[in-house]
């Protein structure tokens, strides 16, 4: 607190406010919404931006068959944020039937992509085959070098994958030599190594061949909107471009006209499309995320009003 | 974390304690109850072909018990009372409960410092330190280092089909163990100095690699990426709103660049047309660190948002929106006395 | 002797990870080189691991201030590394069932998955999630428009927080199209693709320029901090 002057009334009150009341503030305006929501099974509604269609049109114009680099570089520490873009470009590759190559820098991004194989391919598309049309090749240790060995033989940096297959015989590496054989490369973020790393490394030096999307926290937003849209193809920012990009994936299945373009279980059986409330993860994440940004304004609001109500009580003081 | 809340506020605090205990109380006494896990039991069969004699084949037979929500023990259970398919599970019921326990403790620490926080920080070191070295072990050692350096038994033990290594790979890997024990010795303060052999090889290739990547990705794609049209001929001709408009953003990103790279610029004082230059510079610069706030607070918010899903859904079973348990909210909190 | 060994090592390595990408025939080395970091760097996390032990041990054995919870780091430490090493708890892998230590360390089932679940889990994601509270925290006690820079700084903050939720879509919805541009949504994609964009652009070559000055003298010689006490500039 600036000087000796004390303000008085409600604002001197907030002045002396104890910061664990801040903190029991932030607790409610988030659980209030989530208690909300998770009662009634509603949504608030996305309008996505052009950095998460963009992310959209690259996974979708993709020829189907296309196999596709899903780099998960993050762990439990982020997964609020990046599950859920996780999840959303395996469930877009896989109803596209493009085929998935999963690897991770983080020692701990095999089990983020176990579980995502778990809820999305084995819960909903069973007819995948591991080592085939997917295939989880874990973690390796070395961060940049890492990519830097996949500019030049993929296989050598992953010689096994998570299960301990060897990656020499895998039909859904066959006619993979390089990095830049795959159609895409989707790096889910949650700082260092990730999608920054991989523009630097393998996106530069591929001259512009290897497409790439990125899905990455807030923080590290900011940082990677001026590779957008030269050197990263689309950008997911934050839980809000997961939710974004979540509302245009669910836009798609359930519009009946585009049955056809997709593979999943619903087109095939001719069952009536019913869309699971885990691939609505992100947008009622955006309900908590609405009460704690309010509060955010609102505190700050009372903080500059404390804080001009101490200027003038100074100036009242020096006067 | 020494600030003190006053009397009346520890009255307060002790109130609201007192109110989630009562919830946890409540919740575990009637309704559905809380915190349960479920496991599905698999019977799992292998076929094993001796290598020695190949028409030989025998089977391998095991049990796997596999997460399943309580939906199904509540569907498996009215299909048929006495079934012993789908079962709760101690081990996944006790994991639920510290679990949450563990989050609570780390909760503790915003009233303030105590054993609780402390005892959950001291498991997640030990936890963690041990965590990475298995996985560094098994994930990234075993197949490339012992695979290259034993390869015979790694793949009678280990990784059946691991490909034979090359020449080459092997007179790699033997540097890499060398250089690999040199650093190991740092914990041996006696013959530590060593290490910086290790060290000078790793320092070495990041240098040599981070200069290729940040020429090529930082400075001259990025460089390219600000040399932009200014004028963006707009619908109806050069001279209109719309082409105004259009050319606004790269106007703007032109003059930012140069402005902020004027500000970072101390070999010269900043006066006259720098001075202006690098004033505008600071402006780019604080809306770009008032937008990375917002970004911030939208990032960790949604990390707590999980855990306070985590303690309302998986553990209190008060809201179900992954329909998990298949009751509406009315449902969860009174109960309907099914999936007991 | 051992400083020049150290300086050959550093400056051949990084010249080799410099010119692999421009000469084909030097392309395998520099990816043989990178390998080698690679392996090097996962013998790195048995040496954390070590660090980890030896500072406990001593924690421990000297009974220092708080000694107890070095005993539970260690405790788990070693917990957590013998089911790990161990496999303990790991099904066979169906598809090498004859092998022995074929099965997966993380395995559904597994000792290793659990605590991975039931603990690292929870305690990572609830210690991130902390920060939110700091956050708000921070927020009413130090955001202060204090001048002209803080003003912009604390204006931008608001354009983003209400703009990327539907507070902002709400608010602002009843403007009409010829000044959508102004509906906080749009406004705060604006920023991120035109203000964000060129400060974190002139940062970016900012940190680039640097970090190659920094390499190169690493290469050259000139900087030798990295060796530590022994080591320094010339």
């Amino acid at each position: 607190m600036e000087g000796a002057a004390e303000v008085s009334g409600v604002l001197g009150i907030l002045e002396r406010l104890d910061r664990r009341w801040v903190f029991l503030a932030m607790a409610l305006a988030v659980a209030g919404p989530i208690l909300v929501m998770g009662l009634t099974r509603k949504t608030l509604p996305e309008t996505p931006t052009d950095a998460s269609r963009a992310v959209f049109r690259a996974v979708q114009s993709l020829p189907q068959g296309s196999t596709v680099l899903l780099a998960f570089d993050f762990d439990p520490g982020s997964a609020g944020e990046l599950e859920p873009m996780g999840v959303n470009m395996a469930r877009h590759c896989a109803l596209r039937g493009h085929k998935m190559v999963f690897i991770s820098l983080w020692p701990l991004g095999g089990q983020m992509i176990d579980q995502t194989i778990e809820k999305v391919i084995r819960a909903d598309f069973p007819q995948l085959q591991d080592g085939v049309d997917f295939v989880n090749l874990g973690f390796q240790a070395g961060n940049e070098q890492v990519m830097r060995v996949v500019l030049t033989d993929f296989k050598r940096a992953f010689p096994t994958t998570k299960s301990g297959r060897a990656t020499a015989d895998l039909p859904i590496l066959q006619g993979v030599q390089r990095i830049g054989d795959f159609a895409l490369l989707a790096s889910v973020s949650a700082g260092y190594p990730g999608s920054k790393e991989w523009v630097q490394y393998v996106v530069s030096a591929s001259g512009g061949k290897l497409p790439m999307v990125s899905g990455c926290t807030g923080v590290q937003t900011p940082q990677l909107y001026p590779y957008f849209p030269g050197q990263i193809s689309g950008l997911l920012g934050a839980i809000k471009g997961a939710a974004e990009y979540e509302s245009l994936i669910n836009a798609w299945v359930m519009d009946p006209a585009n049955a056809a373009e997709w593979s999943g279980r619903g087109a095939a059986s001719g069952a009536p499309m019913v869309l699971p409330p885990k691939y609505l993860e992100a947008q009622r994440r955006m309900g908590p995320q609405l009460g704690a940004h309010l509060l955010m304004v609102v505190l700050i609001l009372l903080g500059n009003l404390v804080y001009f109500a101490q200027r003038r009580a100074q100036r009242r003081v020096a006067a | 974390m020494s600030e003190e809340p006053r009397s009346p506020a520890i009255v307060v605090w002790a109130i609201i304690v007192l109110a989630i205990a009562a919830v946890v109380g409540l919740r575990m006494g009637f309704g559905d109850g809380m915190g349960r896990a479920y496991a599905e039991r698999v019977e799992m069969r292998a076929t094993v072909t001796s290598a020695a004699s190949p028409g030989s084949e025998r089977f391998v037979e095991w049990v796997e018990w596999r997460s399943v929500p309580p939906v199904e023990f509540t569907r498996a259970v009215r299909d048929n009372p006495a079934q012993e398919r789908v079962q709760l599970s101690i081990a996944h019921t006790a994991g639920l409960w510290i679990a949450a326990l563990l989050t609570l403790a780390i909760f503790s620490f915003l009233y303030r410092d105590n054993p609780a926080y402390r005892l959950a920080e001291a498991i997640v070191i030990g936890v963690s330190a041990a965590y990475w070295g298995v996985i560094g072990v098994w994930d990234s050692l075993v197949p490339k280092l012992c695979g290259a350096l034993a390869h015979g038994w790694t793949a009678a033990h280990i990784l059946p089909n691991l490909p034979s290594p090359t020449v080459q790979s092997q007179i790699g890997m033997s540097i890499a163990l060398a250089l690999g024990v040199l650093l190991l010795l740092r914990l041996v303060p006696a013959v530590g100095g060593v290490s910086v052999w290790a060290m000078a090889f790793i320092v070495g290739i990041t240098a040599g690699a981070k200069i290729v990547s940040h020429v090529e990705s930082d400075l001259l794609a990025q460089a390219v990426a600000t040399m932009q049209p200014l004028v963006q001929p707009a619908d109806g001709g050069l001279w209109t709103g719309a082409t105004l408009w259009a050319s606004l953003p790269n106007v703007l990103v032109v003059i930012g660049v140069l402005c902020c790279l004027t500000y970072f610029f101390f070999s010269v004082e900043h006066k006259g047309v720098i001075g202006g230059a690098s004033r505008i510079g600071i402006l780019y610069l604080m809306i770009t660190f008032g937008a990375a706030f917002g970004f911030t607070v939208m990032g960790r918010v949604a990390l707590l948002s999980q855990r306070v899903e985590f303690l309302l859904d998986d553990w209190l079973w008060l809201i179900d929106p992954l329909e998990r348990r298949l009751l509406d909210g009315v449902s969860m909190i009174v109960g309907t006395g099914g999936v007991w | 002797m051992m400083r020049i060994v150290a300086l050959a090592i550093a400056s051949i390595a990084g010249l080799v990870m410099l010119l692999s990408p421009f000469f084909p025939r030097l392309e395998s080395v520099g990816a043989q080189s990178s390998e080698i970091f690679n392996v090097i760097a996962a013998i790195a996390f048995i040496l954390g691991a070590g660090s980890l032990v030896k500072v406990n041990v001593s924690r421990v054995s000297r009974r220092d201030a708080g000694w107890g919870y070095a005993f539970v780091t260690l405790l788990c430490f070693v917990v957590t590394l013998v089911i790990g090493l161990g496999k303990i708890g790991v099904p066979p892998n169906p598809q090498f069932a004859a092998t022995p230590w074929a099965g997966e360390k993380d395995a559904a089932g597994s000792a290793f998955a659990w605590i991975y679940e039931f603990v690292l889990t929870p305690i990572t994601s609830t210690m991130f999630a902390l920060l939110a509270f700091y956050v708000a925290s921070a927020a009413f006690r130090a955001f202060r428009a204090k001048n002209r820079e803080a003003m912009l700084l604390l204006g931008t903050a608001f354009i983003v927080l209400l703009g990327r939720t539907f507070a902002g879509v709400w608010l602002t919805d009843g403007l009409p199209d010829w000044a959508s541009g102004l509906r906080l949504e749009n406004l705060s994609m604006f920023i991120m693709q035109v203000f964000n964009t060129a400060g974190n652009r002139a940062i970016i070559i900012g940190i680039a320029l640097g970090v190659t000055a920094t390499s190169l003298r690493i290469l050259l010689g000139i900087d030798r901090s990295w060796m530590g006490a022994s080591g320094g500039s010339s």
